[in-house]
């Protein structure tokens, strides 16, 4: 309830907000320097621990002191770091979702770091790295966590009804329709009217381009071929009562994984944690497979979810941002810290370098029976294909939410449902005062 | 919980025993009683699912039949005092803080207004009152953004203050007071204690403030349960999770990010904690409304 009134204000404040975002000045740049005592850092988070790896910083850095202020993460957490920004409360450094960046940007809450922090890109796959700059030669933030896409599955259900694990959909919708067959309680997965960004993920994995800019002006290609293409593949697999039509992340889903009614699971490197609270009497049996590919032999796959550390305008107009973008890059750089955000934080890491090293040779407490895990994982992320995200994301996010929800409960037809989604970005684009093309 | 009914003044006579006619078989009226009773089933399930999920540990909470009670309460207790240094305990305090000093200093202020409203005639009395009534219609959520504003412009953002503050003028509550002042205090006495020479400040110390106890509690109550619950200003307000009260605290729990598994029996234990200490402030205050000193006060 509250959550609904909060997202309702949210949504009208959006409004306003963006409509004045070109009015503020910008920054005065580091010139206002304070002269004596340390610089004190606010560093806006939801990650678990983070202080935890602050406080090594802290540390080594007696000048630059860095306090961690934990947030509730989400779509939330965007709005009122805008509105805090405007008010000009906004901390000196944010964590912020990919998908949020273009939002955070557009609204002049985040500041361009390439001066700062342009050299940390050898670091980064290309993809990531892309995610940061918007396509720009600006650096907007420094890539913390990635969330590549893969498919995970009950290995030993998986065995008792002789299922393959699929490598493209085609085999995957086979695999679904074969084990309705076989045991008709229970099902392959659930397409998940609740969650856009894993229907992002897979768009992207298709090779959609949502957001693209081109001079001043914004194309949205929401219900372009690929993302209908995905669209077609999941209704048809909920018309014909192949997957599940239910919600994810209910207490109800929780217990169809639990209880094995569930056996598969399309999610992102991060998997493992929701498992263990969800499913917790299922260690041990589940597995990791690359994302089922619409090409033969081919390995890319999306993404659902990952985030980075951005430095504020704020930051800049109180001469903090050198600081700022010093830190933000050994959070995300430094083999020290790295090792802070795999082992406190729990994060899968952006830096390639994290992703292959010894930091990640275990495999995740629950994945014990999959040792390579992390190496296999560093083996998908490796496709991950690139990003493209706009202002709106929250308005073309809860659009899918009604009209997939919608079209999901019906077991109907998801093209209008993907044409109305397109159609409700374009318009808030419009009603913003951004070009459209 | 904010399902308390206003206290209106007794007035009703009892009932004249008539000679003669036997009183009728009472007869229970069946569907009202159906009605009501399908209603606090509704009321209830909600508090019932939150006690026993409340005792499931982290295997049990999705997996054992709803309504049974679980095995690891304790062990969700000390989880979540624990966690990360008690700070569930800190966000308690504050809620505490944020609720008892708002409705307290709320509670003074809408009866001093209160009271101002029902037994002074001056200028501008009735538009003050209009304003009032349109405060009442507004709901609190739309003002939470401009009274940040407000506050980032006072340099009070992220302060105790910038809670405290908006949380102290309820025009519900000076409404209220208003309304229980006017039919609770009569005119003869206030006119009484002039002819005594109690002086205006006195007059309302000792005569009318007495017989607005039922009423001031009734404010109280109510917009400690409303700070207590409110969501959205302190969400807005606190950048600073130590200052968290414990309904934002406890949202921070389960928006971690998708790495951490959202602590699900952490908030649920702590949902019901933060529940316990509204029904301990309702149980206990009830005995207040009882008093009502209109009763002996003047013959009407």
């Amino acid at each position: 309830m509250h959550r609904r009134l909060a997202l309702a204000a949210a949504a009208a404040l959006c409004g306003t907000l963006v409509l004045s975002a070109c009015s503020s000045d910008g920054g005065s740049g580091d010139s206002a320097k304070a002269a004596s005592g340390p610089v004190k850092l606010t560093f806006w988070s939801w990650a678990p621990n983070m202080d935890k790896v602050a406080e090594i910083w802290n540390k080594a850095h007696p000048d630059i002191q860095v306090s961690v202020l934990k947030q509730a993460g989400g779509d939330d957490l965007v709005t009122k770091t805008i509105t805090a920004a405007k008010a000009g409360n906004a901390p000196d450094l944010l964590q912020a979702e990919y998908q949020a960046l273009p939002t955070l940007v557009s609204n002049d809450v985040l500041a361009d770091i390439a001066k700062q922090a342009g050299s940390a890109k050898s670091q980064f796959a290309d993809g990531v790295w892309k995610q940061v700059t918007l396509g720009s030669d600006a650096v907007y933030a420094i890539p913390e966590d990635t969330a590549p896409l893969a498919f995970y599955y009950r290995q030993d259900l998986f065995e008792q009804y002789g299922l393959k694990v699929p490598t493209t959909w085609d085999e995957f919708a086979a695999a679904a329709r074969t084990l309705k067959q076989k045991a008709p309680e229970k099902s392959l997965t659930t397409f998940s009217a609740n969650d856009p960004g894993l229907f992002a993920g897979l768009a992207q994995q298709a090779g959609a381009k949502w957001w693209t800019t081109s001079g001043e002006s914004w194309k949205v290609a929401i219900d372009d071929p690929a993302t209908k293409k995905v669209a077609d593949f999941w209704s048809g697999l909920v018309k014909d009562g192949s997957v599940d039509n239910q919600p994810m992340y209910t207490p109800a889903w929780s217990k169809a994984l639990n209880d094995g009614t569930q056996i598969g699971w399309v999610s992102a490197v991060w998997a493992p944690g929701v498992l263990t609270s969800s499913a917790p009497d299922t260690k041990g049996k589940w597995a990791m497979a690359p994302l089922p590919q619409w090409e033969s032999g081919a390995s890319v796959t999306g993404s659902w979810g990952g985030s980075a550390t951005g430095v504020t305008t704020g930051a800049v107009k109180s001469g903090h941002a050198e600081a700022a973008a010093k830190f933000a890059t050994w959070l995300n750089t430094d083999p020290e810290a790295l090792a802070g955000l795999v082992q406190q934080v729990n994060v899968y890491p952006a830096a390639t370098s994290a992703q292959t090293g010894s930091l990640l040779s275990a495999a995740p407490e629950f994945f014990a029976n999959q040792p390579d895990f992390y190496a296999r994982a560093a083996e998908i992320a490796k496709g991950t294909a690139p990003a493209a995200w706009g202002p709106n994301v929250n308005v073309a996010y809860s659009a899918f939410k009604d009209a997939f929800g919608k079209a999901a409960q019906d077991k109907g037809d998801f093209g209008p449902a993907l044409s109305t989604m397109q159609q409700s970005t374009v318009e808030d684009l419009k009603k913003n005062g951004f070009q459209v093309g | 919980m904010s399902t308390t009914t206003a206290p209106a003044p007794r007035r009703t006579a009892p009932a004249l025993p008539r000679k003669g006619s036997a009183p009728a078989p009472r007869r229970t009226a069946w569907t009202p009683t159906l009605l009501l009773l399908l209603g606090a089933v509704y009321c209830l399930v909600p508090v019932v699912w939150v006690v026993t999920a409340a005792t499931k540990s982290r295997q049990e909470l999705f997996t054992t039949f709803t309504y049974a009670p679980g095995s690891g309460f304790w062990d969700n207790l000390t989880e979540l005092s624990s966690y990360r240094g008690g700070v569930y305990w800190q966000w308690m305090a504050n809620s505490a803080l944020y609720a008892g000093a708002g409705a307290l200093l709320s509670a003074a202020v809408s009866g001093v207004t209160g009271y101002a409203l029902a037994k002074y005639r001056f200028r501008g009395r009735s538009a003050v009152f209009n304003v009032l009534l349109a405060g009442v219609l507004m709901p609190p959520i739309t003002l939470a953004v401009p009274q940040y504003l407000l506050m980032s412009k006072a340099g009070l953002a992220d302060s105790y203050w910038s809670v405290l503050l908006p949380s102290i003028l309820s025009p519900y509550g000076i409404y209220l007071s208003r309304i229980y002042a006017e039919a609770a205090i009569p005119d003869e006495v206030v006119e009484a204690a002039r002819v005594d020479g109690a002086r205006e400040w006195r007059l309302f110390r000792s005569v009318a403030l007495p017989m607005m106890v039922p009423g001031l509690v009734t404010v109280f109550l109510f917009q400690f349960v409303a700070i207590w619950n409110n969501f959205l200003l302190p969400y807005i307000m606190l950048g600073d999770d130590h200052k968290f009260p414990v309904t934002v605290g406890l949202y921070s729990l389960l928006q971690q990010g998708a790495n951490e598994p959202a602590l699900y029996t952490l908030v649920i234990t702590g949902a019901l904690l933060s529940i316990l200490p509204l029904i301990a402030l309702f149980l206990g205050m009830q005995r207040y409304w009882r008093v009502d000193l209109l009763s002996g006060a003047v013959k009407s």
